[in-house]
């Protein structure tokens, strides 16, 4: 008897804890900026696609959906495809972790349940945003060594101008 | 057996090499640069540095560079000592100074030997904060990319280009740490062998341009061990894909052929099978329209056909074998043809013969590099068989070897030697009709006629053995220049003598023979070389069948009532009358092809066949080496491998014909080659070319792409999002995947790629080897079909019938082949980089008889203008015609008229 109403005081009590339970979809949980959701491709802050290409995102990936083919033009590398199967991604974070330019990014956005699996195939079109995501400064060109549009050989981070071939300075 | 200590480790090693080969060799990691097994050493990068103790009480010890020190009984090294390892990791820090932050966007990413050397000495965070050194690049043509930022200046491209290769027009410029690899001003590189720098450069100075357009990291490439089909030399290649496209070629070593180096036909010709020529469904012809039909539909459409009564096979010297003997098995031996005209079987059966009796020795590529004494007959090796040429190129440095030998400096000190062989005089003599790019480095030319070149070839071999018959009524210089070819060749321990059909003229064959044959009397390691026009030449000498002359007879006759042509272009061989006599006698015309021909628009039926990336088969080069390549594309449906569309052929016919026994029945390649050696006793050892496909290692497979290939359960899920089982093949012991084994001691005809860690480049071929520039660890590549004949003694008869002068006509010139690079060859000239390559046809002439911009030439199809260029050194009567680039189907030798084009027609 004693038992029984010490169950039920408990039970009463839990009515004036804080509630563990968020009402989703109604009330959207805190998920931090670094939290591995649905992934992106973003561009540098000149508006360029930051993907070079490089597969290494691909190569990095465990479960291997990532897959795309290099293009360039004016000296800009670019994906002509960029395909990832949601339906295989395990939502690790390594293709994050390889790209050498910022341009896959795992957001705090999960909500992409679909009914068929086709459609978990994302190509670059569902992939790219206009903005820089979390890394609003860089950009690739800027510090490699490559001429593109807008920047000169010779003018990235750290460069001089090109050597003058005929001259005969030390 | 020398031994040497490396880190407290004894190591069997060999006399002769230095501490960084041994080194190599002994499975130590020891990072390098300018070092090359083809191109030897010169110490430029510093980075091989390690430490020698001068005795077993030695601790200090001092540093030296391995490339540069000699292996001496007892050395004692050191790898690993702290402070040679210091070394290193400083002298790659310095390299890394100005190297751009751009590997993300560099071809050379995933096969950097940089990278690989980098990561082996440790460095791996950059100290430098001041600026870097910038350099502008240059357009180099279509085949090689230049990025000059990423030099490290090794040294190791203008070695190869200019020592090694012969080129001009790559050099280096500047100073200090502003030296430049480049050319003089930008344009296309004009060397033969450019396409070779994307695989010495260490970095990503120099990459493959068509390649990049289409890039895909090397951990993503499939790769199959190939054989090259531009020429009839059979180099080794790689075959890379993804996605079900060939993407690259790429060097296969083979110790007998060509080692590290394929000419840029072979590297980048091979666009045609990805080119819009290409056919992919079956196709009928219903009133001069091609339809697109079923399989289904093509095979009764056959059975159909060949119930109206005999039917005719023509094979190709493209094909591989195993498609020319189920052609063969199909149509039976009566009613196979080669492909070929008369004067063309004429002279390769004769090249056969003459090889198959030579008493002297069969040279292979690599064996031709140390032949101390070089008579080209009548052939422009460097255009028919190029990369024979870049070895009969090397063979020019045998004085130097021999001079170094007794200066005691070793071969492998490459300025030294160079130095040294600077007076050496060379024993190079070209013979040939026009300018070769081999005259830089020969010792004599000469410019005649094919049948003046002949008669000199005879009086060669008359000087050497007077039981050789005579030649009468030569001029006195003639006289005196075979007087001194005669005694060059008897005086050397190693001669060769190369000719070939390019002028198709059976006497310089016959001529080159007997030298060799004469020569071989006194020396029997005198080589004798013959180079045919086309991949599978040596395959269908072997096999022999009717000439396309008879089958023409035939079809005049109305005895032919279906014709089969397997992959062969009868436009390259008859002339447009013929071809259109041909298509009129012959009720159906079936072309089994990959590309689109000419007559494809005459056929009643085209069926689309697997091209040299989509199938397996065998091929047998000019020195008789049978050779298999592999399927690495798998291609949709109706494509299929030549066999095995003719065993469809054969199973559509009700009931089939006796000779057909066999045929129906194969189930994979191996099949259709057991079938083939009772039928021909001389090809039987082509089984041997590669392990057949129930080859295991460790009992599993061996694999085709990298352990690390990406993309797996996304790359075709545009299609459907199921996963599906990868493609296999019956016909290759290869898994199509990243499944299966994979290792350094796997069969040399079976390694699909080069990778073993930490070694990702093409570098990795040290992994591969026992001895650095020996066979690799799997044995040997190919197998010889032709070897030595067993008697040396037997009395060699010599060809009698020695020809006529060329007697110069007043009004006709004799037109001889200008056989291209880019151009003259059928497939490659479909490749897109190389169609880019080859320039518009001209017509050469000596500079005496050019008299206006413009000529017409009166070949057999009617008159040809011309632009004309004068070939310096051509003799008078001579007139030079790019082969196939003008009319379509050039015989040869022929007289024809010229005549100037008047100048007002000119303007107009």
């Amino acid at each position: 008897m004693l038992g029984t109403l010490r169950t039920l005081f408990l039970t009463a009590l839990h009515a004036f804890h804080r509630r563990a339970t968020v009402q989703y979809p109604e009330q959207k949980p805190y998920l931090p900026p670094r939290y591995r959701g649905r992934i992106i491709l973003s561009r540098d802050p000149d508006g360029a696609e930051r993907c070079v290409a490089c597969n290494l995102c691909a190569v990095a990936c465990p479960v291997d959906c990532i897959s795309l083919q290099k293009t360039e033009a004016d000296g800009r590398w670019y994906p002509e495809y960029f395909r990832i199967n949601f339906s295989r991604c395990i939502f690790c974070g390594f293709c994050e972790e390889a790209c050498p330019t910022y341009a896959i990014q795992l957001t705090p956005d999960f909500e992409m349940g679909e009914y068929t699996r086709p459609n978990l195939v994302y190509e670059k079109e569902d992939l790219l945003i206009s903005g820089t995501g979390k890394y609003p400064d860089y950009s690739f060109y800027h510090v490699a060594g490559i001429p593109v549009p807008g920047k000169a050989r010779g003018a990235s981070e750290r460069e001089r101008p090109p050597v003058d071939l005929h001259s005969l300075l030390p | 057996m020398t031994s040497i200590r490396i880190d407290g480790r004894d190591c069997p090693t060999r006399a002769g090499i230095n501490l960084l080969q041994a080194c190599l060799e002994a499975g130590a990691s020891l990072p390098y640069f300018c070092w090359h097994p083809e191109l030897g050493s010169v110490g430029a990068c510093r980075q091989c540095a390690i430490k020698q103790f001068s005795g077993p009480d030695d601790t200090k010890g001092r540093i030296v560079m391995a490339c540069m020190t000699p292996v001496s009984e007892n050395t004692i090294i050191s790898i690993d000592d702290p402070e040679a390892r210091d070394f290193r990791a400083s002298i790659i820090e310095w390299m890394m100074v100005n190297h751009p932050h751009d590997c993300p966007v560099c071809e050379e990413g995933g096969e950097c030997h940089l990278r690989d050397m980098t990561v082996m000495t440790g460095h791996n965070t950059r100290r430098y904060r001041f600026t870097k050194r910038t350099h502008r690049n240059q357009d180099l043509g279509p085949f090689v990319k230049h990025e000059m930022n990423r030099c490290i200046a090794c040294y190791r491209c203008v070695r190869f280009y200019r020592d090694y290769a012969g080129g001009d027009d790559l050099a280096v410029f500047a100073s200090h740490d502003n030296v430049y690899f480049g050319r003089a001003e930008d344009g296309t590189l004009q060397n033969a062998f450019s396409g070779n720098l994307a695989e010495i450069c260490p970095t990503g100075v120099f990459t493959d341009k068509p390649f990049s357009a289409i890039y895909t990291r090397k951990w993503d490439l499939r790769g199959a061990p190939s054989v090259c089909v531009h020429c009839a030399v059979g180099c080794n290649t790689i075959a890379n894909a993804r996605e079900e496209t060939l993407r690259r070629v790429l060097n296969r070593y083979n110790a007998d052929v060509n080692r590290y180096l394929l000419c840029d036909r072979g590297r980048f010709g091979h666009g045609f099978v990805n080119a819009p020529t290409r056919i992919r469904t079956p196709l009928r012809g219903i009133g001069g329209q091609q339809v697109p039909i079923s399989m289904a539909d093509a095979l009764t459409t056959f059975a159909r056909m060949a119930a109206q009564g005999r039917i005719v096979g023509i094979a190709s010297t493209r094909a591989a074998l195993e498609t020319c003997f189920s052609l063969h098995a199909l149509v039976g031996p009566q009613n196979f043809c080669t492909g070929q005209t008369r004067h063309e079987q004429e002279c390769t059966e004769l090249a056969h013969a003459l090889l198959a009796r030579h008493p002297g020795a069969l040279p292979t590529l690599h064996e031709m590099e140390s032949a101390d004494a070089v008579l080209v007959l009548g052939e422009d090796v460097c255009a028919t068989a190029p990369r024979l040429g870049l070895s009969l190129r090397q063979s020019v440095r045998q004085a130097s070897f021999h001079t170094a030998d007794d200066a005691k400096v070793p071969r492998w000190m490459d300025a030294a030697v160079r130095t040294l062989g600077a007076q050496c005089p060379s024993g190079l003599y070209v013979l040939t009709p026009a300018p070769t790019d081999l005259d830089g480095v020969a010792a004599q030319t000469r410019r005649a006629a094919p049948d003046d070149i002949a008669r000199l070839g005879f009086a060669i071999a008359h000087e050497i053995d007077p039981a050789a018959p005579p030649v009468i009524d030569l001029m006195p210089d003639d006289m005196q220049l075979a007087a001194r070819i005669a005694h060059t060749l008897v005086a050397a321990r190693k001669p060769l003598v190369v000719s070939g059909m390019q002028y198709g003229a059976p006497a310089l064959i016959q001529a080159a023979s007997s030298i060799a044959a004469a020569l071989a009397r006194a020396t029997p390691e005198a080589g004798l070389s013959l180079v045919l026009p086309e991949c599978n030449s040596m395959g269908l000498a072997m096999m022999g069948g009717l000439s396309l002359e008879t089958v023409m007879e035939q079809a005049r006759a109305g005895e032919i009532s279906t014709l089969v042509i397997v992959e062969n272009d009868l436009t390259r061989h008859l002339s447009q009358a013929d071809v259109a006599e041909l298509v009129a006698a012959v009720p159906d015309i079936v072309v089994i092809d990959h590309t689109a021909t000419p007559l494809c628009q005459q056929a009643g039926l085209v069926l689309p066949v697997a091209a040299f990336s989509e199938c397996s088969g065998t091929l047998v080069s000019q020195e008789g080496r049978a050779q298999r390549f592999f399927q690495v594309v798998f291609p949709p449906a109706p494509i299929q491998a030549g066999w095995r569309w003719i065993q469809a052929l054969a199973r559509s016919l009700d009931p089939p014909a006796p000779h057909m026994t066999g045929l129906t029945g194969w189930q994979d390649l191996d099949d259709v080659l057991a079938a083939l050696a009772p039928v021909f006793p001389h090809l039987a050892p082509a089984t041997q070319a590669a392990p057949g496909a129930d080859y295991r290692m460790n009992g599993q497979k061996l694999r085709s792409q990298t352990y690390r290939a990406s993309g797996r359960t996304v790359i075709r899920s545009y299609i459907s999002v199921r996963d599906q089982p990868p493609p296999s093949s019956p016909d290759t012991p290869f898994s199509s995947s990243m499944e299966g084994a994979y290792g350094p001691d796997m069969p040399a005809a079976l390694v699909s790629g080069y990778q073993a860690s930490p070694w990702n480049s093409v570098q990795a071929l040290n992994r591969f080897q026992h001895e650095i520039g020996g066979p690799l660890r799997g044995g040997d590549c190919g197998i010889r079909l032709l070897s030595r004949a067993g008697h040396p003694d037997a009395k060699a008869a010599y060809a009698t019938d020695i020809p006529r002068p060329h007697a110069v006509q007043a009004d006709t010139v004799l037109v001889l082949p200008d056989t291209r690079l880019f151009g003259s060859d059928e497939l490659s000239t479909l490749s897109p980089p190389v169609m880019a390559r080859a320039t518009a046809p001209t017509l050469g002439l000596p500079a005496s008889m050019v008299t206006s911009g413009r000529m017409v030439l009166h070949l057999d199809d009617g008159p040809h203008v011309l632009p004309v260029e004068p070939v310096p050194g051509l003799p008078v009567g001579i007139a030079l015609c790019p082969a196939h680039m003008v009319a379509r189907a050039f015989r040869f030798p022929q007289m024809a008229r010229l005549e100037t084009v008047p100048d007002e027609e000119e303007r107009s």
